[in-house]
């Protein structure tokens, strides 16, 4: 078995005739923390949803520990539409839906806090536990699985514990400040055991203080919950100061990829995205 | 069945559908602005029958109609002030309890007010006149339907599209906060929109009770919802849509009914409900989005 | 929130318990002079079951499904078929005669109550299957569709021989004693909490909350949708079957599509989500039916004769109370809580608290 986590290869998506993702081909290795970044609208987001299976890419394959997961071709009435190469590189169609997904072992957070917003914070992080409950609806109903349902209480608490939200147990999520909700959603994927975490854009509204610690949170995460992290971010102190590996998108299509230091100085990222630096 | 037979059931079918195809629109539009399923909206057509019954105990035919019409539209407007405009914000499932609410409401309404027994519709003897064309024959009202409906069809869609305020109702149905924002005045675009689906209502009904002869208070129930699956059919949001579900369900039923399955029509027009859902959901003319995750 | 021992909550729920026993058995040992309030009970235990089931799919599952009617026709019929003694049979099936396989064919009453919620169950999973991938507006006129079929399906002159098309079946068994309607409601009941409150419920709940995000957790959205249909569809069909034996004699009208309505205004009414509300809306609803009754009559104050009081003005008043519910108080009487003794504590601490306050010479907290 390779280090390779995660390979997109030539994953195309289009909605219509907008073309989201462009032929994007990339691959996340055991261990490491790599970031995909971009201008907004670049087509990051879309790319977590295809790699999650809740979209179909238009053309292309994901595969994960090197089982493909999700592969596509152009048919019907996209063929017309389709205005990408590799026609015909893809001939299987596999479309894994996205629960299968998170059972394989990929979790992932999202751009705007998807919550459940009515339960507590404990049930947020408890509901995760779900997918992998041995016993029937038949013997959970009768309580016959005590012991399982204890297991996945106790493990919920623990997880709690470790992201520091657990005083806040029995409160409703929706009711806790904004940096907890990210922390709570963050606790909900660790909840699913994964291997593969996509954060999707986890310095999101923090200040420059949080998303410091936030850079000590995520590799302690990595190394206590012996993960692979895929992240989309626009903080480029955490992302220069955090990844192993970036990947810049600009318009659905990559334009480099490399070290942090590679793409501080790479002009056409330069030019799409970082702006000039101050002391050049 | 020899031809002229079978072209009399044709005739018979289209006017019902003519019927069922107003009404059909009165829901799509209702839905393409507020994606609401008026479930009311049958009952409006139910009301619609009883006020033609009032009126024209005391008025000659010429003016109880359009008194009729109006009082409709009055009716439902009346009803989206009321019991759908509080609930604008409000999760999906509320208001469609809320219709469902109206609907109960105007059954028992009509229950209290004018008994449960069946009443009997005016005759518009102008209307019931029997002509011949050809090998068929059959009152006026059946040949005028499906003309009138062509026409008011037509009339609407001309409205929709090369009016100010159809541009407004178009605007509204595709992106109800952007058009807010644009300043369309919202309150007014979904208040004529109910308006119109009344007026078709209404219409719809002189069409369809001429025909009956009797209105009960549960006569709105069954054929308002069977043109809500028409408006599926055709494409939820779809006038024209609409307008070719009525006319295909019509047909259908009077079909069935010819063919003497008549206990199945009811169940005919449910099962084409849900074969057109798993098959091809966004209807005959529909067209399809996609969600944003 | 103060929390009760645990002990006290125990004797409390006991006690309560053995108090509503005790009230049935004196219902049951004054028979005849308390029929009415108890067929009023009986009836309220009924629907309550039905709108469990109902809440359970749309007010935890956020399933909005109109097809309750349908699938307690299903029950309803399948324990009339069964129970109604085999000498009766050829009466009720006066004009086509019955079925030769169902002629002798005979179940005690709890077995036909339990295959009828089975069969419903199994129409339900059946029914699911294109229905609940859709969208919540589509899924209600789905089902609501689904309703319809059944009923015209049990209509069907072809099926004269099964289930005696329009003419009804009548002479159905009635309950052994009070006690059974209410037993078997208890149970179903509890059921439902108990399903619930398991991790299976939890991923219900999730699903109603945010499908996508429930997704990514894992939860198979089908599975569990159906899941949770083909429960409700069960305890449904038992409320079918119980109101069956209630009714004596039942024909496809009495599962309209209003039999639904009424039921979905039950659990409005009490509130989406919450099972304690569901319960007490079964009976305020059912008992509050009967009481407006007093709107149906001419009333006649000092010789004057008030307007509007005659037949049908109940019904109108009643919708009426019931669209102010849905208009202003929309989370109905319970929202998504439910009834626990620790609330119920809570409310009374807080009450005592006020009145405190309220009452000068006490407790002075300074000039507040």
């Amino acid at each position: 078995m390779s280090d390779q986590v995660l390979s997109l290869e030539d994953i195309t998506m289009q909605f219509g005739g907008v073309v989201a993702v462009n032929n994007l081909s990339l691959e996340v290795n055991k261990g490491e923390i790599v970031a995909l970044i971009g201008p907004n609208g670049a087509g990051k987001t879309t790319a977590f949803n295809v790699i999650t299976g809740v979209y179909a890419p238009t053309n292309g394959k994901v595969s994960f520990q090197d089982k493909p997961i999700i592969s596509n071709f152009p048919q019907g009435k996209m063929k017309k539409l389709y205005s990408g190469e590799n026609n015909g590189k893809y001939t299987e169609l596999i479309r894994k839906t996205p629960d299968v997904i998170t059972k394989l072992g990929v979790a992932r957070t999202f751009q705007n806090i998807r919550l459940f917003k009515n339960l507590t914070v404990f049930d947020n992080v408890l509901i995760a536990k779900h997918m992998n409950i041995k016993s029937n609806v038949f013997s959970a109903t009768l309580r016959l699985n005590h012991k399982e349902e204890q297991t996945m209480r106790k493990e919920s608490m623990e997880l709690l514990e470790i992201l520091g939200l657990a005083h806040l147990k029995d409160e409703i999520s929706s009711s806790l400040p904004y940096g907890q909700q990210r922390k709570l959603e963050i606790a909900r994927a660790l909840a699913t055991k994964p291997s593969l975490l996509l954060l999707d854009e986890p310095a999101a509204g923090m200040n420059p203080h949080e998303t410091h610690d936030l850079t000590a949170f995520i590799r302690m995460l990595k190394d206590d919950f012996h993960l692979t992290v895929l992240m989309i971010e626009h903080h480029m102190n955490l992302v220069m100061e955090i990844s192993d590996r970036i990947y810049v998108l600009d318009f659905g299509k990559l334009i480099a990829s490399g070290t942090p230091a590679d793409i501080q100085s790479n002009q056409r990222v330069i030019d799409a995205y970082l702006g000039v630096a101050d002391d050049e | 069945m020899d031809f002229a037979v079978f072209l009399q059931h044709c005739l018979t079918g289209i006017s019902l559908g003519g019927a069922y195809a107003l009404i059909a629109v009165g829901y799509t539009m209702v839905y393409g602005i507020l994606r609401l399923i008026n479930f009311a909206h049958g009952d409006i057509f139910m009301m619609a029958g009883y006020f033609m019954v009032f009126a024209s105990a005391s008025m000659p035919w010429y003016i109880a109609t359009p008194i009729v019409l109006i009082a409709t539209v009055i009716l439902g407007v009346l009803i989206e002030r009321t019991a759908y405009k509080p609930l604008r914000n409000a999760p999906r499932m509320s208001i469609m309890i809320s219709a469902i609410g109206v609907s109960y409401l105007l059954q028992n309404l009509a229950t209290y007010l004018f008994t449960a027994l069946p009443r009997g519709y005016p005759t518009l003897t102008a209307l019931k006149k029997i002509f011949q064309i050809g090998p068929l024959s059959a009152s006026l009202v059946t040949f005028i339907t499906p003309v009138l409906t062509l026409a008011l069809v037509y009339v609407l869609i001309l409205l929709i599209n090369h009016s100010k305020i159809g541009m407004a109702m178009r605007a509204v149905s595709k992106d109800f906060e952007t058009a807010q924002l644009m300043g369309i005045k919202i309150n007014r675009v979904i208040s004529f929109t109910f308006a119109i689906g009344s007026l078709l209502a209404a219409i719809g009904s002189i069409l369809y009770f001429t025909d009956r002869m009797t209105v009960f208070p549960f006569s709105g129930a069954l054929p308002g919802l069977k043109c809500f699956v028409a408006a599926v059919l055709g494409g939820i949001g779809s006038i024209p849509g609409a307008m070719v579900g009525g006319f295909i369900l019509g047909l259908g039923e009077t079909a069935l009914v010819a063919m003497g399955y008549s206990t199945f029509s009811d169940a005919f027009t449910f099962i084409l409900l849900i074969v057109m859902l798993i098959f091809r959901p966004t209807g005959i003319f529909g067209e399809k989005v996609t969600d944003k995750v | 929130m103060m929390k009760m021992k645990k002990s006290t909550k125990i004797i409390l729920s006991v006690l309560i318990l053995i108090a509503a026993v005790a009230a049935l058995w004196f219902l049951d040992a004054n028979k005849n002079q308390y029929s009415y309030a108890i067929s009023i009970l009986q009836r309220s235990a009924i629907y309550a079951i039905a709108a469990v089931a109902m809440n359970m799919l749309t007010g935890f599952t956020g399933l909005f499904s109109l097809g309750q009617a349908g699938f307690m026709a299903i029950g309803a019929y399948t324990v009339a078929i069964l129970t109604i003694p085999v000498e009766m049979r050829a009466n009720v099936y006066y004009i086509n005669g019955i079925a030769d396989f169902l002629a002798n064919l005979s179940l005690p009453f709890w077995a036909a109550l339990i295959l009828g919620g089975v069969l419903a169950a199994m129409v339900g999973f059946f029914v699911g299957i294109p229905v609940l991938r859709l969208k919540s507006d589509y899924l209600a006129i789905a089902t609501l569709g689904f309703s319809e079929i059944i009923r015209a399906i049990i209509a069907a002159p072809q099926l004269d021989r099964i289930t005696n098309g329009s003419y009804g079946l009548k002479s159905i068994p009635a309950f052994g004693s009070i006690f059974e309607v209410f037993f078997i409601a208890g149970i179903c009941i509890l059921l439902m909490i108990l399903v619930i409150n398991s991790s299976y419920g939890r991923a219900f709940k999730a699903i109603k909350e945010d499908e996508t995000a429930a997704q990514a957790m894992g939860i198979n959205l089908f599975k569990h949708k159906s899941m949770s249909f083909i429960i409700s569809c069960f305890f449904t069909g038992i409320a079918g079957g119980l109101l069956a034996v209630f009714m004596r004699s039942i024909d496809s009208k009495t599962f309209q599509i209003v039999l639904t309505y009424d039921v979905l205004l039950i659990v409005v009414l009490g509130g989406l989500g919450s099972i304690t509300g569901s319960v007490i809306g079964a009976f305020l609803m059912t008992a509050g039916r009967e009481w407006l009754r007093f709107f149906d009559n001419p009333l006649v104050i000092g010789g004057f004769q008030v307007p509007l009081f005659r037949t049908g003005f109940r019904m109108v008043i009643f919708s009426l109370i019931l669209m102010a519910v849905v208009l202003y108080y929309r989370k109905g009487l319970f929202g998504d809580k439910e009834f626990t003794w620790d609330r119920m504590y809570n409310y009374f601490i807080r009450l005592r608290d006020r009145i405190r306050r309220k009452t000068p010479g006490r407790e002075d907290k300074g000039n507040v």
